[in-house]
């Protein structure tokens, strides 16, 4: 057997799981958003193009007609840039030339990243292990988030059976996952306070931008002056 | 099938920043090492911005969802996620037939 086939197989072994968990998310992901008044064709193309749930699921949560381009790319660039750290830990490991890399980079996700990170421990990471996840993962969530949009237009009020909070236990469950230090505890009780006041006497979607960086804020001042990493 | 032009270029914002956000650490792969405080305050970005698009709905809804917020938070830390959405679902229409 060759590497190339070696290492796609092992890109296909360790993804698998990660994709299979996945598709409900991603079929709860276009469900919501087509709640909020997003079209299939519409969620299928920001699953295909943005291709990153947290800051997607943030979005559709955000979202009115017509959609607030700037608060809605702002929460985005928020969301998502822990990919500058990530790329910046990657990168080195990554066997690829720049132009590959840039292509290579399109599809960097928590989950792709985690692993890769993981099999760079010991071996570097090949371009056929990248893109065997890249691909499975890229088409698992475009598929599953428009077949949730087309199956959520079917659902009706999503009221009715509670799963207009379905954004709201999720995030809580993906917050939770960041654990229970000291800090993670003052940002979470900063920001939910100042995103809560700011929505009631301002309105939305500013409560996003004001929360979040009041919790940012928060973070650096509740943090150990000494380095710690 | 409809495609709406305000929305089409909220999609393109979005798959832009974050596609910069994604390469941005290629370029600053041997520069950026993170310490202390100012770590603290990147690792805090995801919980934050998650936190504050749900605060509204969690605590200035109503009763029934702040109450379903505060079960799916314990929750949270002892079931894997796709459990913690259902009781949160489950407790929060459960809550509006009480309340």
């Amino acid at each position: 057997m060759t590497t190339y086939k070696r290492e796609m197989r092992a890109g296909l072994r360790d993804i698998a799981p990660v994709a299979v968990a996945a598709v409900p998310i991603g079929l709860l992901f276009g469900a919501l958003a087509a709640a909020k008044g997003l079209s299939p064709l519409e969620i299928g193309l920001m699953s295909g193009l943005v291709f990153a749930g947290g800051a997607q699921f943030a979005a559709t949560e955000a979202w009115l007609h017509p959609a607030p381009v700037a608060a809605l790319t702002f929460a985005t660039l928020l969301i998502n840039a822990r990919h500058v750290l990530m790329g910046a830990s990657l990168s080195p490991k990554l066997k690829l030339s720049r132009p590959q890399q840039l292509l290579a980079m399109f599809f960097l996700t928590d989950e792709s990243w985690a692993l890769s990170e993981r099999r760079a421990l010991e071996r570097p990471i090949t371009g056929a292990y990248w893109a065997v996840m890249a691909a499975v993962l890229w088409l698992n969530w475009s598929i599953s988030s428009t077949l949730g949009a087309i199956l959520g237009s079917f659902m009706g009020d999503p009221a009715r059976i509670g799963a207009d909070f379905a954004f709201t236990a999720l995030f809580i469950g993906l917050v939770a996952g960041f654990g229970r230090s000291r800090v993670t505890l003052v940002t979470v009780g900063v920001s939910a306070a100042v995103a809560a006041l700011v929505h009631y006497f301002i309105g939305a979607p500013w409560h996003v931008a004001s929360g979040a960086l009041a919790g940012i804020a928060a973070a650096y001042l509740a943090a150990p002056r000494e380095a710690r990493s | 099938m409809s495609l709406d032009t305000t929305t089409l270029l909220a999609i393109i914002c979005m798959a832009v920043v974050t596609y910069i956000t994604r390469i941005a650490g290629l370029f600053v792969a041997d520069r950026l090492v993170l310490t202390g405080r100012a770590k603290a305050a990147f690792d805090a970005i995801p919980p934050a911005v998650l936190v504050s698009v749900i605060a509204p709905t969690a605590l200035t809804t109503g009763w029934a969802e702040a109450i379903a917020a505060a079960i799916t938070a314990i929750i949270a830390f002892r079931l894997p996620l796709l459990a913690t959405i259902a009781v949160g679902v489950a407790s929060v229409v459960l809550l509006r037939n009480l309340i």
